[in-house]
Parts: C-alpha cells; structure tokens; sequence
C-alpha cells in the first residue's frame, strides 16, 4: 500500500504531465526514497496508482540504473568507473571498498549498511577519482580518506 | 564589457547569486528587453545572426533549429533544457547548473518567449543533487519575482517551469529519448521524421537545447548578436567552457573565446602535464570524440577546425592520454561504458559492443589474436553512423577508430607481447 505522503507527492508529479504514467519515475524514484528499493509488492502498488500495467511499470523501472528493484543497504556507494577516474586510479578506492567492506560490487555488506555499485561519470573529472554516498559528493578521493569518509554512515 | 559572459557573475565559492543580487548584475534584463520591446520573430533573428552552435555535443545551429517550430502552432508547446551531462569526461554544466541557476532559467525564459512555448523543463541527471537544490529555489524565486507563471511582465506571456531528476542512464542525453524518458517510458530514442519541433513531447512541438547553449541567450540578447560573435577567435560565436581532465597539473574549467587552441587549454589552463609525464593524445571532447595527437596542439577548439582534424569538438571537455597510462585499457574503458549504457534497441550496437569490449579484455589479459585488430575495424564500420538507431554507437567508435589509427603499435604490442604491458598507474 502506497502511503498518504506516497500519494501526495505522486499526485504533485502527475500535475505536471498530461497523463498518469507519464508521472511513473517519478513515482518510482519517490517511493524509493521512503523504502530504498522497489519491491515486487511497490511495484504493483504504484502501477494500479498509476492505471498501467505492472510488467509495463517493470519495463521502465528496470531499464534505469537508480531504480533499484532488488533491496539495497542503508547508505548506497556509487563508484565512478568511467575514464577520468580509471586513469587517476579509480581502481585503488575500488580495491580498498572491496577488501574493507568484504562485499563486491552489486552487493550489500551483512550489517546491511552499505551496498556498493559502479556509477558512470559524475560529472566532476577534474576533481577524479570520485565517488558518492547516498546523496554527497567525494572528490579527489585517496584510499586513505576512506575510513573516515564511511564513519560518517551509520 | 563583458570577456567571460557566461562565469564572470559566479562567485568564487561557486555559491548561486540569489535573484535579487543576480538582477544587480545584470541578470533578467534580457527577459525585459525580449518581452517588452522585442517580437519572438525578432527575438529569433538576433539568435540566428549571432551563430550560436549548440553546446551538447553536434553543434547545430540553434537559431536555424529553432525556426523549424511553427509559431502559431497550438499550445502547449515546450522547451526543454537538457542537463543530463553523462558523457565521460564533460563536468561543464554542471557548474552552469550549481553556481548560476538564474542564467539557465532567465535564457529558458527568452528561449521559450522566441518559441512561443509555454511549459519549460529542467531534464537533471540524478546524480546532481546540489544543482537540483540551487534550480529549485531559482524557479520559486523567479516565479515569486513575476519572471515565470502568468502574463509575464503585465505581457500577456505565460511560462510554466518544472524541474525533472532522471533516474541514470546515458541515453536520456539523447534528446529523443529523453522525451521517452519524461514521458516516463524507457529512454529509447525515436525515428526522424517527425522532428521533435513539429512533434515532440507528448506529440507537441518541443526544443531540447543544451544548458549551455540556453545560457548563452540572455547575452545575445542583452548585447547584441554582433558583439556575441566578437567574442570568438574564429567564425563560430561567443566563449566556450572548455575543460581538461586526466594527469595534468591543474585540471579544471575556463570559459574563455571559441577557438582557443588546444595548446593553450593543456599547457596553459591546465598547467601542462604532471612531473615525469608527456602528452600522447586527447579527446577533445567528451568519450565519443576520436582523439587529437601531437601534432594537432595548435588546433583551434572550434567546430570545423576539430572536424578539419579529424574529430569533433563535442562538449568541449578534453581527456588526456600521457605517455604511462595503457592506450588499450583507456579505450576498453569507454567501450565498456558505451556496451553498459547501450539502449539495447538495434543490434549492431548491443550486440557489437559487448563483443569488442571482450576483444579488447583478451588482448589486456594475453589472449589477443592478429584477428582481432581487423575485427575491430570491421565493427568500427559495422557500428559506424546509418547503420544504428542513434548516435550513441557511432560516438563511441570514434575513439576506438582513431586509437587504432594513431596507436595502432600499442594494439599490436599488446599482441605480440601478451600480457607484459599492464595498466601502469603512477
Ligand atoms: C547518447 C547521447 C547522449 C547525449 N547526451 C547529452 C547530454 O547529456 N546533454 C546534452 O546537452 N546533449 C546530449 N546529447 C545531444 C542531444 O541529443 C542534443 O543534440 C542536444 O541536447 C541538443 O542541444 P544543443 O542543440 O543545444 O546542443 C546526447 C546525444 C547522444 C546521442
Ligand atoms: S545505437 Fe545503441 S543506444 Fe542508440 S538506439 Fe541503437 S542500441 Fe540504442
Ligand atoms: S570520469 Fe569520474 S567523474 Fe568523470
């Protein structure tokens, strides 16, 4: 069941647009800022919200990569692997993340605190490597920094 | 007057002006002068005269690809800013978007005006969320000030303007699949004719203009066509922001005239190369452009003088290959990228890309054939322009053809010598 807050802030999407579906990433992404990923049982909430079918709100929500339609921990590491970073050493922050955290990419540490993904260009090549956690930005980001960079995530 | 149009008002901590001291600056004088004193016709003429190329990536005149919207087309009619800047290598508007919200808004406004469109959107990439922050308090303030919403300025203009956040993936960049995508559908891209200014969004007339292309507008109109073009060295108009990434000294954005060389951008802007470390190559702009060499560092950074050298200017931001970092894992990189992002939607580009990102793994990992090189030229051509859906397939060839062109030893060695030649990071 979508919540009352689910539902007003979808309503305020589908305003926009001239049709409901037409408001579906929207939905998506708001739902899963309250629940962290999209169950099975969400998605099929948001599709009869929606008027659509659920296969075709599965459709759209598992071709974006930040739609996450299997559970994700509490803080998501999003590492920068494209060439900017590959040439500056991404793969040193990559290594460290893996070895520290015990989990690979894709994967959730058993604590459930962290899940660690593959991300494309952040947008921010002249400060490379990067990487963000949940909503922040890390630039210029050395193996050293990481420690009390993910102390900062309970 | 004015050398850096575009960043001179952005402050040093990149924190945006808010409406009131933007305005002191100078900011929305060209929505007043537009809707006051000007026709959309004019409004039009003026940004066609200045020759403003557009900023995303192909460099299409943006006055010529405006004049393709019937004016008196029905509404609703939209303009849609696309700041879905996911191309490897390109962190440009970002800082538009971040430090200079009011520009973007107040050239949409003229924008929208020129077209007689009447709802505007922000498409943002996801992972922007500091720009989502500055672009929403923008719109409130400028809906607060009267510059947005009903009869605008007491004109009888109307503008609506909604922020979008997409939900990552590359090809919402497409500016036909970006429509899918606020349509919310997956990000495909769709078949020309009809263009997206006859129908687009929803099946209405629609523009989809880079943010930097939109932020130049305010100026044409403030200042004049004429003096726009004043700005540049060569015939293609106004400043460009140009930026260098990779093992240089001091990697970073500069706006600075159309046509600055590509010398001056690395030796000069950028400090030139880190200690120990030489210049073997660049892409000029952004993953899919081919790459520049040696003997192309006094090439102008503008439109035909990059296509003259074989490339394309795209965005303008430039990746640099040193002598130590392996010209086959640089390449295997971006192919990588491309097979991820690959809509999926015609095969020579989801199925060709995945099969050279494996050729090129084999070659890193000591299983390279003497095959393999003429393989991967029959895919450049294979996944080359007409022979897929959209450009995102043929973009990523050209850095691949041209490494095989200038680097082609390096395949090769790679070949010979097995695995000997890793990554070396520094
Ligand atoms: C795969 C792909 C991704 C693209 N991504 C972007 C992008 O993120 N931002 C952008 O402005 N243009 C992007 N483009 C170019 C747009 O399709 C379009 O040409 C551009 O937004 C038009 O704006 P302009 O005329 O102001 O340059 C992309 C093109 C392709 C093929
Ligand atoms: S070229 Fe690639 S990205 Fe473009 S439509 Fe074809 S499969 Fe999709
Ligand atoms: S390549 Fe990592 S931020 Fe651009």
């Amino acid at each position: 069941m979508l919540t009352g807050e689910e539902i007003i802030e979808i309503e305020k999407a589908i305003h926009v647009v001239p049709h409901r579906q037409a408001a579906c990433i929207e939905a998506l992404k708001i739902v899963q800022t309250k629940r962290r990923w999209i169950s099975d049982d969400s998605l099929k909430d948001i599709a009869t919200f929606l008027e659509m079918s659920p296969a075709e709100l599965d459709s759209v929500a598992t071709f974006y990569n930040l739609i996450f339609r299997k559970p994700v921990g509490r803080h998501v590491i999003l590492v920068c692997d494209s060439i900017t970073c590959w040439v500056m050493g991404y793969e040193k922050l990559h290594e460290y993340l893996q070895a520290k955290l015990g989990i690979r990419h894709g994967e959730t540490t058993q604590d459930d605190r962290f899940t660690m993904l593959p991300n494309p260009c952040l947008g921010t090549c002249d400060c490379a490597p990067a990487l963000m956690i949940d909503h922040d930005l890390y630039r210029n980001v050395t193996p050293e920094q990481l420690d009390e960079i993910l102390e900062r995530y309970a | 007057m004015l050398e850096k149009p575009l960043t001179s008002h952005i402050r040093a901590d990149g924190v945006p002006l808010t409406l009131r001291e933007y305005e002191l600056q100078g900011g929305y004088q060209s929505v007043r002068k537009a809707l006051l004193n000007m026709t959309p016709q004019a409004v039009q003429a003026e940004v066609k005269t200045s020759n403003l190329r557009g900023r995303g990536g192909a460099g299409f005149n943006t006055g010529l690809k405006w004049s393709f919207v019937p004016l008196d087309a029905p509404k609703p009619k939209y303009l849609i800013a696309n700041a879905d800047e996911m191309e490897p290598g390109t962190f440009k508007d970002r800082l538009l978007l971040e430090s200079a919200p009011h520009q973007l808004i107040e050239g949409m406004i003229v924008s929208a005006y020129a077209l007689q469109a009447d709802t505007g959107f922000v498409f943002l990439r996801w992972a922007y969320h500091t720009a989502a922050k500055a672009i929403n308090i923008a719109i409130a303030q400028a809906y607060q000030a009267g510059y947005l919403g009903q009869n605008i300025l007491g004109t009888g203009f109307n503008l609506e303007m909604h922020l979008h956040t997409g939900a990552g993936r590359y090809m919402c960049g497409e500016e036909t699949a970006l429509l899918n995508s606020l349509e919310g559908k997956r990000a495909t891209p769709r078949a020309k004719p009809p263009f997206p200014q006859v129908s687009g969004l929803f099946g209405r007339p629609t523009i989809v203009n880079n943010v930097e292309t939109l932020c130049c507008i305010p100026h044409i109109i403030t200042h004049g066509a004429e003096w726009f073009q004043k700005l540049s060295l060569t015939a293609d108009a106004g400043t460009k922001i140009y930026g260098v990434s990779g093992k240089v000294r001091k990697p970073g954005l500069w706006e600075l005239p159309m046509g600055t060389t590509l010398r001056e951008l690395i030796e000069e802007h950028a400090g030139g190369m880190q200690d120990g470390l030489s210049f073997r190559g660049a892409l000029p702009g952004g993953a899919s452009t081919d790459f520049l060499v040696r003997d192309h560092l006094d090439v102008r950074m503008d439109y035909p003088s990059v296509a003259a050298a074989g490339s394309r200017l795209g965005t303008g931001t430039v990746i640099v290959l040193d002598d130590k970092t392996s010209v086959v894992g640089f390449v295997r990189n971006l192919i990588h990228f491309f097979a991820q992002e690959s809509c999926g939607f015609c095969t020579p580009c989801r199925e060709g890309l995945p099969w050279i990102e494996k050729i090129l793994q084999a070659m890193q990992s000591g299983d390279g054939r003497k095959e393999d090189i003429p393989m991967l030229e029959l895919h450049t051509r294979l996944l080359g322009p007409g022979n897929t859906f959209c450009a995102l397939a043929p973009g990523a060839m050209e850095p691949l053809q041209s490494a095989l062109k200038y680097f082609r030893e390096d395949f090769e060695a790679y070949i010979r010598e097995h695995a000997s030649l890793e990554h070396i990071t520094v």
